[in-house]
């Protein structure tokens, strides 16, 4: 069996991802998540504020931009942190 | 399970702060045994599939959803440490974006969604690595088990948190019992993704899985001594 590249798996998978966000979220529950619910359950929900996010809401496009920051900033960590490739270097 | 401002007193906050920020530091230095130029790629992507899948919230029960936490898929695939400075990455993101969990409560959010789930993922993964048959066919289903047990664990860390500076009076027991039933519910769906997401990446390029090395170490040395005989 061929096996894809590195390459074409990320790109592959950044599409799969860019798919979720920007179409498929379309789909995503609007009910409140657990802990939003236990907390509305419990009336403790009011403790809780909120602020003002740069994007506002999740939407298709908001979602995008948002996989390709995390894209952005989590491959920037790992190429900065990664060793670089040297032979035989193990563990 | 992203928790906003105003839930948890501020000292504890502070602490929790604290923790995650340690916990970010001993991941940065750790990550760098997990990442090299052929592996550094699939760490930007995995933080990618995991904030893009924390949109998708599914129905759990009657008026509830939940979405996966990843913390156990993101170890399984590129190391515990890198899965770390991962799920960190789409917490900051979240927060400052979209307000997605609240400010002071990001090194909350980044120890129970992102610690917790980690460990508890990565720690389950091995345990069962150890006990179960070394076959590639079973790094999948194990990653899902882990993910399964992560996310009730996490729930439980917000009890404890809560029971340490919650804003609100109320019985830990009963907070205790829905927050674990609900989130063994998300953990079933968490358990069912992360096999979906692991199994397709061992399926096409099993060496990239972080979790599947020990399998693979056996086979490779394998095929290269035959590979020695022929040549």
């Amino acid at each position: 069996m061929r096996r894809p590249s590195t390459k074409v798996l990320v790109a592959a998978g950044l599409l799969v991802a860019l798919f979720l966000a920007g179409l498929v979220s379309r789909l995503a529950d609007g009910d409140p998540d657990g802990l939003t619910k236990v907390s509305e359950d419990h009336g403790f929900a009011d403790q809780g504020t909120t602020h003002d996010g740069l994007l506002g809401d999740y939407g298709s496009l908001t979602g995008v931009i948002g996989v390709l920051v995390v894209l952005g900033v989590a491959g920037g960590i790992a190429l900065v942190v990664r060793r670089r490739d040297r032979e035989d270097e193990n563990s | 399970m992203h928790v906003p401002d105003g839930f948890l007193d501020a000292p504890t906050s502070v602490g929790t702060g604290v923790v995650a920020a340690v916990a970010v530091g001993v991941a940065l230095r750790g990550a760098r045994r997990e990442l090299d130029d052929r592996t550094a790629p699939l760490a930007g992507l995995v933080a990618a599939f995991v904030f893009a899948t924390q949109m998708l919230n599914f129905p759990v029960a009657s008026g509830t959803s939940g979405h996966l936490l990843g913390g156990a898929l993101a170890a399984v695939l590129v190391g515990p440490f890198t899965a770390l400075l991962c799920m960190a990455t789409v917490f900051l993101v979240q927060c400052l974006l979209f307000a997605d969990g609240g400010v002071t409560a990001l090194g909350t959010n980044i120890l129970l969604m992102g610690v917790i789930t980690v460990v508890v993922g990565w720690a389950v993964f091995k345990a069962l690595q150890a006990v179960l048959p070394k076959r590639l066919s079973v790094v999948a289903p194990a990653a899902g088990i882990a993910a399964l047990v992560s996310v009730p664990v996490a729930a439980l860390g917000f009890v404890l948190l809560y029971a340490i500076g919650g804003t609100a009076d109320l019985s830990l027991g009963h907070l205790a019992t829905a927050m674990v039933g609900v989130h063994v519910l998300i953990g079933i769906g968490e358990g069912v993704i992360t096999a979906l997401a692991v199994g397709s990446i061992v399926a096409v390029r099993p060496d990239l899985v972080y979790g599947a090395r020990p399998v693979l170490e056996k086979r490779e040395l394998v095929v290269r001594t035959s590979d020695r005989a022929a040549a």
